[in-house]
């Protein structure tokens, strides 16, 4: 079975299952698996700091809020602390104009933010596809540990 | 400042209903004589939907859309996008370039679209200048071809930062085939205060 993970969502999943979110842009699709147990959670972040905003009570809308809930639910469902990996994909700068009450370099910081939190649950990153000017959709596949990432008009990449 | 969302706003779902009727009319008028042909219009919709709704109205998040970004200043910051499928892109781009157009990601193409834009996002935004006296400028336009999901998080991001929901106003077009059109609409927080009280509504 595919989980669908939405905008500003996050899930998990294990075994012969996959993940996935749909046309990624600025946002960050990111990955914690326990290669061991087979068990993985993906979250759909679009802003990097839940500090920085008053209405933040969705927690996987965050970078930071986002990926602790994760991690959070990935070891409930039985993943090793110890054995716990990451990969991250998304970022993209979608336009090149950016209007003044914008995040500046949103994707960028998402990124940022992501690898911050990462680090501070100590959690190696193995791979990224990030940056760049074009959309992603995006599947885990806990199995194997693939991350498949999807571009218009280009051949899917594999992390 | 107030506790402001767009969740709770009633009167600027009315405001932004007679935008896009206004803007709707302005554009349809531009658009008929652009391509000197008969174009109708359907009444525009107004919706706030939840993040992972607008990707289904939309034809679904992997439903390959252009969408032009403009930023606009002055009196209101914020932004404002428009957003056609694919094909409904190249048809209007064929239509305005005598059908010479092949590929939307040419120059001359993405130009033609960008053009388009232009007419479409500033009848709305005279439309809305016009309605509350408020100075509108929009930057020039930017152009991407991708997911409607990718080009979504744009808007959504700028959202995101007030709710978990998003306004957008969706226009129908007809003349030899249906030209659906997506018009997304940002203000800052300011700016969302400024365009209600420029119209005598206590925010």
């Amino acid at each position: 079975m595919d989980i669908k993970v939405g905008m500003a969502d996050l899930n998990v999943c294990s075994g012969s299952d996959s993940i996935t979110t749909l046309g990624l842009g600025s946002c960050v699709g990111v990955i914690i698996w326990d290669p061991t147990t087979k068990i993985c959670g993906m979250a759909h972040v679009m802003l990097p700091d839940s500090t920085a905003i008053r209405n933040n009570t969705n927690i996987a809308k965050f970078a930071d809020s986002g990926i602790d809930e994760l991690y959070r639910r990935v070891l409930a469902k039985g993943a090793n602390r110890g054995k716990l990996v990451a990969k991250i994909a998304g970022g993209a700068q979608m336009f090149s104009v950016q209007s003044q009450s914008a995040l500046i370099r949103v994707g960028e910081r998402n990124v940022e933010a992501s690898k911050k939190k990462l680090r501070e649950l100590k959690i190696p990153l193995k791979a990224e596809d990030t940056g760049n000017s074009y959309g992603r959709t995006v599947t885990f596949y806990p199995a194997t540990g693939e991350y498949h990432i999807k571009t218009v008009g280009k051949p899917t990449k594999i992390i | 400042m107030s506790e402001f969302t767009v969740e709770k706003s009633e009167q600027y779902f009315d405001v932004l209903r007679e935008i896009g009727n206004i803007g709707a009319g302005n554009a349809t008028t531009a658009l008929a004589s652009l391509m000197q042909s008969k174009v109708d219009m359907r009444v525009p919709q107004v919706k706030l939907l939840e993040f992972s709704e607008v990707g289904k109205l939309l034809g679904g998040e992997e439903q390959v859309m252009a969408g032009v970004y403009l930023a606009i200043t002055g009196d209101i910051m914020g932004s404002i996008m428009f957003l056609v499928k694919e094909e409904v892109a190249m048809y209007l781009v064929n239509k305005m370039m005598m059908g010479m157009g092949s590929d939307l990601r040419g120059e001359m193409e993405s130009s033609a679209l960008k053009e388009i834009s232009n007419i479409i996002t500033g009848a709305y935004l005279n439309a809305l200048s016009t309605m509350t006296n408020l100075t509108i400028l929009p930057s020039i336009p930017d152009l991407t071809i991708d997911m409607a999901g990718a080009i979504l998080s744009v808007p959504a991001i700028e959202f995101g930062q007030l709710g978990d929901k998003m306004l957008l106003i969706q226009t129908e077009i007809s003349d030899d085939i249906d030209i659906d059109g997506f018009f997304i609409m940002v203000p800052d927080m300011d700016s969302y205060e400024k365009i209600l009280s420029s119209l005598g509504i206590p925010v």
